[in-house]
C-alpha cells in the first residue's frame, strides 16, 4: 500500500503507458492479424496504467498524503517536477477512472478498425494521450506543464484524424489543431508573465510569491489563462472546434476528450484562481459567472438543434462546462468578498459537477459509440426502435440521460442542486452588482436545465423508441460485453454518487480545504435545513431518503394496482393512428421534435431554410413535380468572428509577402541590416 | 363580460328530465347486456364515434347530445378522442369499402369489455345507400354489433333514451346470459 | 401514531384529487348552463377504468409499461411531502430514513415534477404515433419554459420565508408582517401561470379537446387504456391538486396548522384550506369558461411573462 505513495509508482504508471504505446507499434509489425494483438496490447497497458493511476489517487486522497519529487534534466531551467496534492489527486482519479473504462470499451470497439486502419498507430497515440492527460495535473513546473499540454494536444489531434478516409475528420482535426494552439499561446503568455514576475517556472514559487505581483500583471495573467484554458474547455465563443473534433474521434476517445480533457483545462483554471494567485478581485469572479451563464444557455440551445448524436453531446459538454464555471466563479466572488466558507461550498459544487459530468458524459459517449457501431451512422434521424434490439445499451443510456438532465436521485441533480444553493447565497449578498450577476446566473441555469431535459427526451426518444426508421436500424444488434461493461459501471456510479451526495460533498470540502487556503468554519446558511451549521459541513440533501421513499411508494402502488387488476388482460395490437397504416414516416423525428423550441429561440439560433421546387410546367407553375427542403443552423461564430479574423490575417500575410521577393541578394541585405541594427542596439544598451 | 355573467346566472336551466327519457318508447334492437357489464358502465361510459361512410346527419344529431338541453354528461357519459379510451363505439353509415380497414382497426383498438352500437338506418341495413357498389350495407358485416338504434337520423332524444335503456336495469328479467365481449 | 400520519399523508392527496377535477368540471358545466356530471364522477371514471382490459401497441417498449407507475408514484411522494392541512414533517419512527422532509425542498419538488414530465414525454414517443410524438415535443417546450417562472416564484417565497423547505416555509411565513408578504402577490401571479402551464389547463392546453392537433397532455395519453390510463389521469389530477395546495398554503399561509396535535387547529385548518382551494379551483374553471386557448406560439410569451413576474418578485424580496 505504501508503494502507491512513492514516486516509483508514478514512474511505473508512465512506464506502463510507454510500453503500451511503443510496444503496440512493434507488435503490429510482428503479427499480421489486422492489428488485433496490437490493439489488445495497447488497450491492455492503458487499462493497467489507468488502474494504477486510480489506485494512486485513491491512496493519496485516503491517506491525505501527497507525492512530490523532481527529476533533473540536462537543461538548467527545466525540471521534471511532479506534485500530486489533494486537488491534483482528485483530477488524477477522474482521469484514471474514465481512461480505465474507456480502455475496456476499446477492447470491444477495436474491431471497427480491423483491416481499415492501423491499430498499432492508434494504440501509440492512445497511450500517449492518456499518459499526457495524467501528466497535466501532476506537473509542477511551467515548462514541463507546457510539454505535457502540447503532448496532449498533439496526441489527441492524431486520434481525431485517425479515421482519415473521411474528409470531414481531416477538416475537424485541422480546426482543432488551430484552436488548441491558439489557446496554448495564451497559456504561454500567462506562464511567461508569471515567470517574469516571480523569476521562476516552478508552480511552488508562484504560490509563495502571491502579493508581490502587481494587480495589472495579475489581471493580464488571469485574462490570458481564462482565454487559454477556456479554449480547451470549450467556452463560448471559443468552442467552435469542440463540435467538430469530439465527434470525429473514435468513440472511446470522444469520451476521454469530452469527459476528461476539458476537465484538465478547468483544473488549471482552478489552480490559477485559487492556488497560485488567490485573492482575485471580485470582477473576475463575476466575469467567470457571466461566461458560464452564456456557455450553459447557448450550449444547450445548440445541442437542441442538432441531429448528429455526437455533435449533440459535444454541445452538451459546452453547457456543462458553463455550469461548472458558474460554481467556480461563485467561489472566486465569495472568496474576494471574504465569505470564505461559502467559497468552499461553491467550489465543492463545481468539483462535484466536474466529477459527475466526467461520469455521465463518458457514459453517454460510450452509449452513442455503441449505437453508431450497431447502426453505422451518427444521424439520429436514421435511428428508432433500438430499445428492443439494444436493450442494455438503451438502459445505460437512459441512466445517463436521467443523470445529465439532473433528476433525483442521480448525481447530476446533486451537483446542480449544490450549484443552485451557492448561487442563491450569492443572490442575497450585499452588493448590487453581485446580486445582478447571480440573478442572471440563476435564470440561465434554470432555462438550461429545462432545455437539457427537453434535449435528452429528444435524444433518447428519437434513438431508442418507436419504430426503426431505416434498414440499418432494423438490423442493429447488441454490442459486445466489453462495450457494455464500462457503461454499466458508469451507470451504477451515477446512481451511487447521487444517493451518497452527503459523503461526496464532505470529501470534496476536505480535499479543497487541504490546499490550505480556506478553513471551514461554522456559518449560517439562510436557505436549506440540510446545510447545517456544522464545522464539517456533513449534512447535505439526503438523496438516499428520496430514493428510498420513491422506491417504497412505487412498490406499494404497483402492488396495490396489481392486486386490484390481476384478472385484467393485456392485448397487444398496432398503434392507433386514426386507422391509417403506420410506417416510419409517421413517427416524430429528432429534427421536428426540437423544431418548436428552435422556432422560439430563432433569434439566437438563426435557423435557415432552403427550398428548391421543380414544376411540371415552368411557365404555369401550378403543379409541383418535386420539392427539396434543407433546414440547417447558421454558425454565427465562424461568420462573425473567425472568418473576419481569418480575412485580416490573410491580408496581413499577403502584405508581408511583399518583402519575399525571391531574390537571394535581397535576403542577404535583410540579414545584413538586421545584424547592424542589433549591434547598434547592443552597444547602446 | 358582466352582462354575459349575469345572463348565465339568471337563465333558468332547461334540460330534458330523465323520467321523460325513460318513458320514451324506443325500439332498440339487440340483446340485453349482462348485469355485470351494466354495473360497470352505469356510472361512467366513454363513447367513440366512428363515421363509416355516413351522410353525417347522425353526427349532427350526436353533437346535440352535449348541449345544455340533452346534457349527456350528467349521466356520466362522455365522448372521447381515442378508441383506446372508449367503452362503446357508435358507428354510423353503411361502411364504405374505404373505411373497412379503419373500422376494423378501431374495433381492435378498443379494449374489452366494449359495446358496439350501430346508429341510423344506414348502419343497420344500408338505408338509402343499400346495395350500392361502394358500401358493405351493414356495420354487422364488418364488426360484431351489439345494439342498433334505427332512424334516419335518430333524434338525440331517441339516442339518449336508448342509451339509458341499454345501460340501466329494466323490469325485465336480468338473467339474460349473453355476455357481450 | 407516526405510522398512521405517514399513511395519512401518503393517501390524502390521491384521495382528494379526483374531487378537485370533478369540481372544476361541475363549475364549467354550470357556466355553460348545463347540469353536468356530479363532482364524484372522476371517481367513477377511475373505478371503471381499473376494471377494463388494456390494448398496448406492439411498438411500445418497457418504458410505456413502466412509466404510468413511476409517474403515479412521484405524484404520491410529492403529495405526501407538501403541507396539506398541517405543515409538519412526518417520518417513520422505526426507519428515520423514510422521512418526507427531504422531498419538501422546493428544488426537489420542481425536479421531481420534471422527472415525471420526462417519462410522460418518453411514453408519448414510445408508441411511435404521430400524435404522441407531437404531444411530447410541445410538452417539453412548455415544461422547459414554465420551469423558470415556477422556480423564480418559489424562490421569492423561499427568500422571504428564509427556508428552502415548503413545510418550514409555511410556518415561517405565518409570523411575518403583512408588508413583507407583498412580493408574494407578484410571485403568486407567476405561480398561477406556471400552474396553468404545467397542468395542461387553459390558456396553454385544453384538457377536454378532441382535436389532436390542439392537444398537449392529452396527446401523450392517447395510446393508454385500462389501468394505465387510470393511473395517468389520476397522476394528472394529483399534480393539479398539489399545485393548488402549494398555491394556497404558501402564498396565503394563515390558518394552516403547525402540528397534528390540536384537533380544533386541524379543523380550522381543513376548513380554510378547503375554502381557499375551492376559490382557486373556481377561478380556474371560470378562466376556462371565459377565455380561448392560446395559439401554440403565443404560449412562450405567456410563460416568459411568468418568468419576468417571478424575477420582479424575487428582486423585491431580496432588496427589502
Amino acid at each position: 500500500m505504501e508503494f502507491l505513495l512513492t514516486p516509483a509508482s508514478v514512474l511505473l504508471l508512465f512506464a506502463f503507458f510507454f510500453i503500451g504505446s511503443v510496444g503496440a507499434v512493434f507488435i503490429e509489425r510482428l503479427f499480421s492479424d489486422n492489428g488485433k494483438m496490437a490493439g489488445f496490447w495497447g488497450h491492455g497497458f492503458a487499462l493497467l496504467g489507468s488502474l494504477l493511476g486510480l489506485a494512486i489517487s485513491v491512496s493519496v486522497l485516503f491517506f491525505g498524503q501527497g507525492i512530490a519529487f523532481t527529476l533533473p534534466t540536462v537543461f538548467p531551467n527545466f525540471l521534471l517536477d511532479f506534485r500530486l496534492d489533494g486537488i491534483a489527486a482528485f483530477f488524477f482519479g477522474i482521469i484514471s477512472l474514465v481512461s480505465a473504462l474507456a480502455s475496456i470499451y476499446g477492447f470491444g470497439y477495436q474491431k471497427h478498425f480491423y483491416g481499415k486502419y492501423r491499430l498499432g498507430v492508434f494504440s501509440f497515440f492512445y497511450n500517449a494521450f492518456i499518459a499526457s492527460l495524467l501528466l497535466v495535473p501532476i506537473a509542477n513546473h511551467a515548462l514541463f506543464f507546457l510539454l505535457a499540454w502540447e503532448l496532449m494536444s498533439v496526441a489527441s489531434y492524431f486520434l481525431v484524424v485517425f479515421e482519415n478516409q473521411k474528409e470531414e475528420n481531416i477538416k475537424a482535426g485541422f480546426l482543432y489543431f488551430l484552436m488548441t494552439h491558439f489557446g496554448t499561446v495564451f497559456v504561454m503568455i500567462a506562464f511567461f508573465l508569471a515567470y517574469k514576475a516571480t523569476g521562476s517556472f516552478l508552480f511552488d514559487d508562484w504560490r509563495a510569491a502571491t502579493g508581490t505581483i502587481t494587480p495589472l500583471i495579475q489581471g493580464i495573467i488571469f485574462g490570458a489563462a481564462l482565454i487559454g484554458f477556456g479554449t480547451k474547455a470549450g467556452i463560448i465563443p471559443l468552442h467552435i472546434w469542440l463540435p467538430e473534433a469530439h465527434p470525429a474521434a473514435p468513440s472511446h476517445v470522444s469520451a476521454l476528450m469530452s469527459g476528461v480533457m476539458v476537465k484538465t483545462a478547468l483544473f488549471m483554471l482552478f489552480r490559477f484562481f485559487f492556488d497560485f494567485f488567490p485573492g482575485a478581485p471580485m470582477e473576475w469572479g463575476l466575469v467567470i459567472i457571466l461566461i458560464g451563464s452564456l456557455s450553459a444557455l447557448l450550449g444547450i440551445l445548440y445541442a437542441l438543434s442538432e441531429n448528429d448524436i455526437k455533435r449533440l453531446f459535444a454541445f452538451s459538454t459546452v453547457e456543462n462546462v458553463g455550469i461548472i464555471l458558474l460554481g467556480l466563479g461563485a467561489g472566486v466572488t465569495f472568496f474576494s468578498i471574504g465569505l470564505e466558507s461559502f467559497a468552499l461550498f461553491s467550489l465543492a459544487a463545481a468539483l462535484y459537477h466536474t466529477l459527475n459530468h466526467a461520469i455521465f458524459k463518458s457514459l453517454l459517449f460510450l452509449g452513442a459509440g455503441s449505437v453508431v457501431e450497431a447502426t453505422g451512422t451518427r444521424n439520429m434521424e436514421s435511428y428508432g426502435g433500438l430499445i428492443k434490439l439494444l436493450p442494455f445499451t438503451a438502459g445505460f443510456f437512459l441512466v445517463g440521460s436521467l443523470a445529465i438532465s439532473a433528476f433525483p436521485p442521480f448525481n447530476g441533480f446533486a451537483s446542480e442542486w449544490l450549484t443552485f444553493q451557492s448561487l442563491f447565497i450569492g443572490m442575497t449578498s450585499a452588493e448590487m452588482i453581485i446580486k445582478v450577476v447571480f440573478f442572471i446566473a440563476i435564470g440561465s441555469l434554470v432555462f438550461t436545465s429545462g432545455l437539457a431535459a427537453a434535449c435528452f427526451v429528444k435524444t433518447f426518444g428519437a434513438t431508442f423508441l418507436a419504430r426503426p426508421r431505416t434498414e440499418e436500424a432494423k438490423n442493429a444488434k447488441e454490442v459486445s460485453v466489453f462495450m457494455l461493461l464500462p457503461m454499466g459501471i458508469l451507470a451504477l456510479l451515477s446512481f451511487l454518487l447521487g444517493i451518497n451526495a452527503t459523503t461526496v460533498v464532505a470529501s470534496l470540502i476536505a480535499i479543497i480545504a487541504s490546499i490550505g487556503l480556506i478553513r471551514p468554519v461554522t456559518l449560517q446558511f439562510p436557505f436549506s435545513e440540510f446545510i447545517q451549521a456544522r464545522a464539517d459541513f456533513a449534512a447535505i440533501l439526503p438523496l438516499e431518503s428520496i430514493a428510498l421513499l420513491l422506491g417504497l411508494v412505487f412498490l406499494l402502488s404497483f402492488g396495490a394496482i396489481w392486486f386490484v387488476t390481476r384478472s385484467r388482460k393485456i392485448v397487444v395490437g398496432p398503434t392507433w393512428d386514426c386507422g391509417t397504416p403506420l410506417g416510419p414516416r409517421g413517427e416524430i423525428t429528432s429534427g421536428s421534435f426540437s423544431r418548436s423550441l428552435v422556432t422560439i429561440f430563432r433569434g439566437i439560433l438563426r435557423p435557415t431554410r432552403q427550398s428548391t421546387v421543380e414544376y411540371h410546367d415552368e411557365d404555369m407553375r401550378y403543379f409541383i413535380k418535386s420539392q427539396e427542403i434543407r433546414t440547417s443552423m447558421s454558425d454565427p461564430y465562424r461568420k462573425g468572428i473567425y472568418q473576419p479574423i481569418g480575412v485580416v490575417l490573410h491580408f496581413l500575410a499577403s502584405q508581408a509577402r511583399r518583402i519575399q521577393s525571391g531574390n537571394v541578394n535581397m535576403y542577404i541585405l535583410y540579414l545584413f541590416l538586421t545584424l547592424i541594427i542589433l549591434l547598434l542596439w547592443a552597444t547602446h544598451v | 363580460m358582466y352582462r354575459l355573467l349575469r345572463k348565465i346566472a339568471l337563465t333558468a336551466k332547461v334540460v330534458v328530465p330523465e323520467k321523460e327519457l325513460l318513458l320514451l318508447d324506443t325500439e332498440t334492437l339487440g340483446q340485453e347486456l349482462s348485469s355485470s357489464i351494466k354495473k360497470l358502465f352505469q356510472g361512467s361510459l366513454s363513447i367513440r364515434e366512428v363515421a363509416a361512410g355516413s351522410s353525417n346527419a347522425e353526427e349532427q344529431e350526436l353533437t346535440a347530445l352535449s348541449n345544455s338541453y340533452y346534457d349527456i354528461e350528467r349521466f356520466g357519459i362522455r365522448f372521447v378522442a381515442s378508441p383506446r379510451h372508449a367503452d362503446m363505439l357508435f358507428v354510423s353509415g353503411p361502411v364504405s369499402r374505404n373505411m373497412t380497414e379503419g373500422l376494423r382497426r378501431t374495433y381492435a383498438a378498443t379494449p374489452d369489455p366494449k359495446i358496439v352500437v350501430a346508429i341510423g338506418d344506414g348502419a343497420i341495413d344500408g338505408g338509402v345507400y343499400r346495395d350500392s357498389y361502394g358500401v358493405w350495407n351493414s356495420v354487422s358485416d364488418v364488426i360484431p354489433v351489439d345494439f342498433q338504434i334505427p332512424g334516419d337520423p335518430p333524434s338525440p332524444k331517441v339516442v339518449l333514451a336508448s342509451l339509458l335503456k341499454i345501460l340501466r336495469e329494466t323490469e325485465k328479467s336480468t338473467d339474460v346470459s349473453s355476455e357481450n365481449k | 401514531m407516526n405510522t398512521l400520519l405517514f399513511i395519512f399523508q401518503l393517501l390524502i392527496v390521491p384521495a382528494l384529487s379526483p374531487l378537485g377535477i370533478g369540481f372544476i368540471r361541475k363549475v364549467k358545466a354550470r357556466m355553460q348552463n348545463r347540469v353536468g356530471a356530479s363532482v364524484f364522477q372522476p371517481y367513477r371514471d377511475l373505478w371503471k377504468l381499473f376494471q377494463k382490459d388494456e390494448v398496448i401497441s406492439e411498438d411500445a417498449s418497457w418504458i410505456f409499461r413502466f412509466s404510468p407507475y413511476l409517474i403515479f408514484a412521484i405524484t404520491i411522494l410529492i403529495g405526501a411531502s407538501i403541507p396539506v392541512i398541517a405543515a409538519v414533517p412526518v417520518a417513520l419512527d422505526f426507519l428515520p430514513s423514510f422521512s418526507f422532509l427531504p422531498a419538501g425542498d422546493f428544488l426537489v419538488i420542481i425536479y421531481l415534477f420534471a422527472l415525471m414530465t420526462f417519462f410522460l414525454a418518453l411514453s408519448g414517443m414510445d408508441t411511435g404515433s404521430a400524435f404522441g410524438g407531437f404531444g411530447s415535443s410541445r410538452e417539453m417546450m412548455v415544461a422547459a419554459l414554465a420551469e423558470a417562472g415556477l422556480l423564480f416564484s418559489l424562490l421569492a417565497v423561499s427568500v422571504t420565508a428564509e427556508s428552502g423547505n415548503v413545510v418550514a416555509m409555511v410556518g415561517n411565513l405565518q409570523y411575518l408582517p403583512l408588508q413583507a408578504l407583498f412580493p408574494l402577490l407578484i410571485a403568486f401571479l407567476a405561480f398561477i401561470i406556471a400552474l396553468l402551464a404545467e397542468n395542461a389547463r387553459f390558456p396553454v392546453d385544453n384538457p377536454a379537446t378532441h382535436l389532436e392537433l390542439t392537444m398537449i397532455h392529452e396527446a401523450m395519453i392517447l395510446e393508454h387504456s385500462g389501468k394505465r390510463l387510470a393511473l395517468m389521469e389520476w397522476a394528472a389530477a394529483n399534480k393539479l391538486l398539489i399545485f393548488i395546495l402549494l398555491a394556497v398554503n404558501l402564498f396565503f399561509p394563515w390558518g394552516v396548522s403547525l402540528s397534528y396535535d390540536s384537533f380544533s387547529g386541524l379543523l380550522v385548518s381543513t376548513l380554510l384550506v378547503v375554502g381557499k382551494s375551492a376559490i382557486l379551483l373556481f377561478g380556474i374553471a371560470f378562466l376556462e369558461s371565459t377565455m380561448a386557448k392560446f395559439r401554440i406560439f403565443r404560449v412562450p410569451d405567456l410563460l416568459l411573462t411568468s418568468f419576468v413576474l417571478g424575477v420582479i418578485a424575487l428582486a423585491i424580496s431580496i432588496t427589502f
